[in-house]
């Protein structure tokens, strides 16, 4: 035993020795194999839309194309609208954020600032309906969302993209979220606007609204992540094609067209550069508004 | 005199409370103008579907029939006696308990290794979060790919090593281990984002202090800096427990639930009994087990950890 723990603490010492001689931080040598690994999928994705199918289907894997083969991109296109799905998702993941910034403002203000009958009650219910997974509310909201379209309005209804704004216009986390962030703020202000005549709304949308643009913006970046990435309501909501969102039209084109590797990593690019994009452009105010979630619980 | 002084005192004070019933009850009018919006939509897409299906739990309601009788706890014996039930139990929680630690893990290995001022750390850091802004579906065809039995590229690496080609997603043993290694891959850039958030707010004065008392390295990462993260631990524990036992979309893109149910969690389950059965009473029983496990799991959870969670006050 001890025969062999000698010669293993002379090697960790040689390696400290070593590594004190390192022109650059040891730290690199376990992040560039960690980032390779993070980033080969992608790679990898982008790689295989370029190839020729016999390419993608050759064994070994060919890691460098002899040409680049762009034409897998429009033959993705013409076997599905994947412009028609990106402006599905964008106008549900857009219309939700707005209806959320306004209607979570409101209650969430009203809640935090006003004394009104059956405000308690009230809250308790909206705060109960946040600890219960969607897999509960599913079937009734889909039979509720299906009755709502035939008998008050088709636009709400099933196979409709206000099936997927209406039910997450408002969200219990946003009201709560927002309440909270009001009650942090001073009232003096309010009650001076107040006593000057402006009404309730007024002091809501010129005076509280311009302090808590922090707050608005991290409920806009989560309530677009989870519009743009939502796949079990639309799946359940939508049947037709032309009504589909990105991941539930990419996943109705893979079970189309499974085994063509080369037009489904094509398709599936198309469907995720918008969203890196925006990421990446917005990338400090994605990041701050994930982390403040988890924070908020320390 | 007197008699009109105390009487304009008092119309003073009558107008004042007045005045101050008519802003109350303003408010009243206020208060419910601003919650009703939100709130109605509140109600009619979550508190009235809670409600619901928990009576759908105890009826027995599908297509196939208009009328929705009471059978009492029958959907609920049925589940106790369905196999496919345990299996997705057995399942769901075979996933939760290695894709939670594993996230868990590379998050915080990473966000020490980036928790310094290196060079090409924007690039590193940028990589992590991209798994970020992929989704879940984008992810599973990507990964369904490298699995490749034939001609992907994760048997191409095994067989560097001489390891025969594996089945993967088409091996009832192996196919639910891809799924974890693909959601925690999937993960990876939130865990990142959380522990680096939090280990911004470790004291730097903590880690000299521990240094100047002569802990390597090691010492003062174990009993210094984990302590400190471990607000940051118990949220991410909860939250992707949450997420885990909720499982879904990756299933449903990349096996089905196969091969022979080897990949049949709690959720597509339900899902399948609702939206492909359209067994909506059962399905409805089925949700509210899942809902009755991710209670008891987050309050054990809560329970256990605040044991081992130190907040600095």
């Amino acid at each position: 035993m001890t025969a062999l723990q000698a010669p293993v603490r002379g090697a960790s010492a040689v390696v400290t020795r070593r590594r004190r001689r390192l022109p650059f931080s040891p730290w690199h040598l376990v992040l560039i194999p960690a980032t390779l690994i993070l980033i080969f999928p992608f790679i990898w994705l982008l790689i295989t839309s370029v190839e020729t199918p016999a390419e993608a289907l050759h064994f070994p894997p060919i890691l460098t194309p002899h040409v680049l083969r762009f034409g897998n991109y429009p033959a993705a296109l013409s076997s599905a609208p994947f412009g028609h799905f990106f402006a599905n998702s964008a106008i549900v993941a857009v219309a939700t954020v707005l209806s959320n910034l306004v209607l979570c403002s409101l209650a969430g203000y009203a809640f935090a600032r006003f004394r009104f009958l059956g405000r308690g009650a009230l809250f308790a219910v909206i705060m109960a309906t946040l600890m219960v997974p969607f897999q509960v509310t599913m079937i009734p909201q889909f039979i509720i969302t299906k009755w709502l379209g035939v008998h008050v309005l088709a636009a709400v209804g099933i196979n409709h993209l206000g099936a997927l704004i209406l039910p997450n216009a408002a969200t219990a986390f946003g009201i709560f979220f927002l309440r909270q962030f009001f009650r942090t703020l001073p009232v003096e202000y309010e009650e001076s606007a107040r006593v000057d005549g402006a009404s309730r709304l007024t002091v809501l949308f010129r005076i509280v609204l311009p302090l808590a643009i922090p707050a608005l913006a991290t409920l806009a970046a989560l309530t677009f992540l989870d519009s743009w990435n939502n796949f079990l309501w639309p799946l359940i909501a939508i049947t037709s094609t032309n009504q589909m969102t990105l991941p539930l039209g990419l996943a109705t084109f893979q079970g189309a067209h499974a085994t063509e590797w080369t037009l489904l990593m094509a398709g599936n690019v198309m469907s995720l550069a918008p969203m890196m994009v925006i990421f990446f452009v917005a990338q400090r105010f994605f990041i701050r508004s994930v982390a403040a979630t988890g924070l908020a619980g320390t | 005199m007197t008699a009109t002084l105390l009487s304009r005192d008092q119309q003073h004070a009558a107008r004042a409370r007045a005045a101050r019933r008519r802003v109350v009850s303003s408010e009243h009018f206020a208060g419910w103008a601003f919650v009703t919006p939100g709130v109605v939509i509140i109600l009619l897409f979550g508190a009235v579907p809670i409600v619901w299906s928990a009576l759908m739990s105890f009826q027995r309601s599908n297509l196939l029939s208009s009328s929705t009788p009471f059978v009492g706890v029958r959907n609920y014996q049925q589940m106790v006696h369905d196999p496919i039930v345990a299996q997705a139990i057995q399942h769901t929680l075979i996933y939760t308990v290695l894709f939670v630690p594993g996230t868990m893990i590379v998050g915080l290995f990473l966000a020490v290794a980036m928790n310094r001022k290196i060079r090409f750390l924007w690039l590193y850091r940028t990589a992590a979060y991209a798994t970020m802004a992929i989704s879940t579906i984008s992810e599973a065809i990507v990964f369904i790919w490298l699995f490749d039995p034939s001609y992907g590229v994760v048997n191409y690496a095994l067989s560097l090593f001489g390891v025969p080609a594996q089945q993967f997603l088409n091996s009832p043993s192996e196919a639910l281990y891809v799924i974890v290694t693909m959601t925690i891959w999937g993960w990876t850039g939130f865990a990142v984002v959380v522990y680096l958030a939090a280990l911004q707010g470790v004291p730097q004065t903590l880690l000299e202090a521990a240094a100047l008392d002569g802990a390597g390295p090691w010492t003062t990462f174990r009993r210094v800096t984990l302590p400190l993260l471990s607000p940051a631990s118990l949220f991410l524990a909860v939250w992707l427990t949450i997420n885990a036992l909720q499982l879904f979309d990756e299933v449903y893109l990349s096996t089905q639930g196969g091969p022979l149910n080897a990949t049949t969690v709690l959720v597509y389950y339900l899902y399948d009994q609702a939206f492909q059965n359209f067994n909506f009473g059962y399905a409805s029983a089925i949700a509210y087990f899942l809902f009755l496990i991710i209670a008891v799991v987050t309050v054990i959870q809560f329970r256990v950890g605040r044991r081992f969670t130190h907040y600095r006050s």
